[in-house]
C-alpha cells in the first residue's frame, strides 16, 4: 500500500470539493432546512403537529442528509469520469492498486457525508427553536451510528456509481432514492407504521430504516426506536455488502 | 538503464461493447449489433508477440481497428488479455501491476484530462501520485509547460482547451514522473505540422535519456521518420515487423506501379511478368499492381504490352519505395483507406 499515492489522490478530490464548495454547502443545507422550517416550524405552530415532534424529526432529517450527500458525492463524479472521456483514467494509472482508488472514493463520500450530518444537525437545531430535546446520552455509540451512515452512503454511491450511465441519473433518484427516503422512517418512527404490518416488515429491507433509528436512538433515545444493536448490526452487514459490491463493479467498470 | 517491454501471445476478445457507454459511432454499431446477433464478439489481437529492446523507439503501424491501442492496453494495465502474457521490465503487467505502472508513462488515443482541474494541476497531482516531492513537482510542472508551449494557459481548467492544446497536456502530463517507458497512442493526432516537429524532437530527445519509446500511428512518416523498428499489425496480428530501413528493401521491387485498364484483359499479367525488373504482377478485374525495380521508364512498355493485349492504359499512379506500399503489399489495402 502507497500512502503518498493514496494521500495525493485524497488530496486531488478535496482540492475540487473545496472549488465548489459553497454549492456543495448550498445543496446539503436547503433541502434539509426547508423540511425543517415547514414541519418543524409552520406545522407545528399552526398546530397540525405536536411540538414533540420536533426532537423526532432531527435525527431523520440528519440521516437523510448524510446519505444523499455520500451517494451524491461519490456515484455523481464516478459516473461522469467513467464516461466517454474517462477522465478518470490518469488516476487509475497512480503506481498504486486500483481498488484503492475506488476506497479512497468512499473514504472522500464518508467525509462529506460526516460533514454534512455535521452541519446540518446545528443548523437544523438552531432553526427549530426551543423545545427540541436531544439527548446525547451514549457519545460512542452515536459515533459509531454516524460513521456507519457514512459508509453506507458512500458504498452505496460507489455502487450506484459504477453501475448507472449518465442517462440514468434521473431514475436513480426517483426509482432509488425517493421511495428510500419516504420509506426511510426519516420522518416518522419505525413503530409508526405498527397499522400497516406488511408494510412495516418491508421497510425492514430499507438500510435508511436504520441510519434513521439509530441515529434516532442515540440524539433523542425518547422516542420509540429500534435496539441500537440491531441497528449497528444490520448497517456493518449493509455496509460490508455495498463495499464488497461497489469494487467489484468498480473493478469490472475500470478495465476492458 | 532502459527497460524493455515484451509480448507473449497476447490474445484479445471482446465479448462486450466498450463499458464507456459512449463510445462513439463504433460502440453504436457494437451495440445494434449485438441486438441481432446474441453473443457477438470481437477479436482484437490474435496472438501478439513483441520485443521492444530498452531504449528503443518502437512503432506499431496499422488501420483502423487492427488492435494498436489494444496493445497499448493491455501493456498499460487498462485492458485485461484473454490469454498471453506481457511485462514491462521484469514486471508482469498483469500479475505486479503496481510495480509496471510506476515505470510506465502513457499517452492515450483519446485525451483523457481530468477536467475539474487546471492545466498547472493536473501536471501537479500527476506527479503528487508518483510521490515527487513538491519542489520537484513544481519545477518540472514550469519546464513541461514551457516545453509544451502551455504557459499562458496554465492556469485556466482544460474543459476549454483546443483538441491540439489538450493532446500536448496529455503527452507532457505522461512525461510528468519522468517514466521509463512512454506509451504513444497516436501522439500526433490533432496537432499542426509544427506542433507535430515540436513533438517528434521531444520524443527524440527524451529518448536520447535512454528511454523506451512505443507509439503507434497511421503515419508512414512519422513511423518512419522516429522509429527504429517497425511492426505492422492488421486484424490483431504482426505481420512485419523490422527497421524502416529494412522493411522497405523487403518490397519485391521497391516501386509500385498501381495500373487500370480500360477492361479487363486476360493473359496481360504474364506479358507484364515478363517486362525487365517486374518482380510482381497481381491482377484484381481491370487494375493491376505491378512491383518492378524501376518506375517511370517502364511505362511505353507497359503501353505497348497493354496494346498487344487489346487494352488500353487509362490511369497510372507510381509509389517509391515507402512503408505505404509496403502496407499495400502485405495487407492489400492502403493505409488510407
Ligand atoms: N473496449 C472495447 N470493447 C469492445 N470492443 C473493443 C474495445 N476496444 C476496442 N474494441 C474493438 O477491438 C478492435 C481493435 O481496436 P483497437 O482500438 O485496438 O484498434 P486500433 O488499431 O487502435 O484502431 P485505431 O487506429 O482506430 O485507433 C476493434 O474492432 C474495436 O472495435
Ligand atoms: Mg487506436
Amino acid at each position: 500500500m502507497n500512502w503518498k499515492t493514496f494521500a495525493a489522490l485524497l488530496a486531488r478530490d478535496a482540492h475540487v470539493a473545496r472549488r465548489n464548495y459553497l454549492a456543495l454547502m448550498l445543496q446539503t443545507l436547503l433541502q434539509p432546512l426547508l423540511f425543517v422550517f415547514v414541519f418543524g416550524q409552520v406545522m407545528i405552530r399552526g398546530g397540525m403537529m405536536a411540538a414533540s415532534y420536533k426532537g423526532m424529526l432531527l435525527p431523520g432529517i440528519m440521516a437523510i442528509a448524510m446519505i444523499f450527500t455520500g451517494i451524491q458525492a461519490v456515484a455523481m463524479p464516478l459516473i461522469a469520469e467513467f464516461q466517454f472521456t474517462r477522465e478518470i483514467e490518469d488516476r487509475l494509472l497512480a503506481p498504486i492498486r486500483m481498488e484503492w482508488l475506488a476506497v479512497e472514493k468512499i473514504l472522500a463520500g464518508m467525509l462529506q457525508a460526516l460533514m454534512a450530518g455535521g452541519v446540518v444537525l446545528p443548523s437544523a437545531w438552531l432553526l427549530l427553536g426551543s423545545g427540541v430535546g436531544l439527548r446525547l446520552d451514549r457519545p460512542l455509540a452515536f459515533a459509531s451510528v454516524a460513521v456507519l451512515v457514512a459508509l453506507f452512503s458512500a458504498s452505496g454511491g460507489l455502487t450506484l456509481g459504477c453501475t448507472i450511465g449518465q442517462t440514468n441519473i434521473g431514475l436513480m433518484f426517483s426509482l432509488v432514492l425517493a421511495p428510500m427516503i419516504m420509506f426511510g422512517c426519516a420522518y416518522y418512527p419505525w413503530s409508526a407504521l405498527s397499522s400497516f404490518p406488511v408494510i412495516q416488515k418491508v421497510v425492514l429491507l430499507n438500510p435508511l430504516v436504520y441510519a434513521s433509528e439509530g441515529l434516532r436512538g442515540t440524539l433523542a433515545p425518547q422516542y420509540p426506536h429500534l435496539p441500537i444493536v440491531v441497528v449497528l448490526l444490520v448497517l456493518s452487514a449493509v455496509d460490508g455488502l455495498l463495499i464488497a459490491l461497489g469494487l467489484n463493479r468498480f473493478r469490472r467498470k475500470a478495465v476492458s | 538503464m532502459g527497460v524493455p517491454v515484451r509480448t507473449e501471445e497476447l490474445r484479445k476478445i471482446y465479448y462486450s461493447p466498450p463499458p464507456a457507454a459512449a463510445a462513439g459511432f463504433r460502440g453504436l454499431r457494437r451495440r445494434s449489433a449485438s441486438r441481432n446477433a446474441k453473443n457477438v464478439h470481437v477479436v482484437a489481437l490474435d496472438g501478439v508477440s513483441l520485443e521492444v529492446e530498452a531504449g528503443e523507439i518502437f512503432g506499431l503501424l496499422g488501420p483502423n481497428g487492427a488492435g494498436k491501442s489494444t496493445t497499448i492496453g493491455i501493456l498499460t494495465t487498462r485492458v485485461c488479455p484473454t490469454s498471453g502474457r506481457a511485462w514491462i521490465g521484469a514486471y508482469d503487467v498483469w500479475a505486479e501491476q503496481v510495480e509496471a505502472k510506476r515505470l510506465i508513462g502513457v499517452v492515450q488515443q483519446r485525451p483523457n484530462l481530468d477536467f475539474s482541474l487546471t492545466a498547472r494541476e493536473i501536471l501537479l497531482f500527476h506527479g503528487a501520485y508518483y510521490g515527487l516531492p513538491s519542489a520537484e513537482r513544481v519545477r518540472r510542472c514550469a519546464a513541461l509547460l514551457e516545453r509544451f508551449q502551455l504557459s499562458d494557459r496554465a492556469d485556466e481548467l482544460v474543459r476549454g482547451f483546443s483538441g491540439g492544446m489538450m493532446q500536448r497536456l496529455s503527452i507532457a502530463r505522461a512525461m510528468m514522473h519522468d517514466p521509463e517507458v512512454l506509451f504513444l497512442d497516436e501522439p500526433s493526432t490533432g496537432l499542426d505540422p509544427q506542433t507535430r516537429l515540436l513533438l517528434w524532437e521531444i520524443v527524440r530527445e527524451y529518448n536520447r535519456g535512454g528511454k523506451t519509446i512505443l507509439l503507434t500511428t497511421h503515419n508512414m512518416d512519422e513511423a518512419d521518420e522516429l522509429s527504429h523498428r517497425i511492426a505492422i499489425i492488421d486484424h490483431g496480428r504482426v505481420i512485419a515487423l523490422d527497421t524502416p530501413a529494412g522493411l522497405k528493401a523487403s518490397i519485391p521491387g521497391g516501386y509500385l506501379l498501381r495500373l487500370r485498364f480500360n477492361l479487363p484483359a486476360p493473359g496481360i499479367s504474364e506479358r507484364l511478368r515478363a517486362l525487365r525488373g517486374v518482380t510482381e504482377v497481381r491482377v484484381e478485374g481491370a487494375g493491376v499492381d505491378l512491383y518492378a525495380g524501376r518506375g517511370g521508364s517502364l511505362i511505353p512498355e507497359i503501353v505497348a504490352v497493354a496494346a498487344e493485349a487489346g487494352a488500353d492504359l487509362c490511369d497510372v499512379h507510381i509509389s517509391e519505395p515507402s512503408l505505404e506500399t509496403l502496407f499495400l503489399h502485405h495487407t492489400g489495402r492502403s493505409l488510407r483507406q
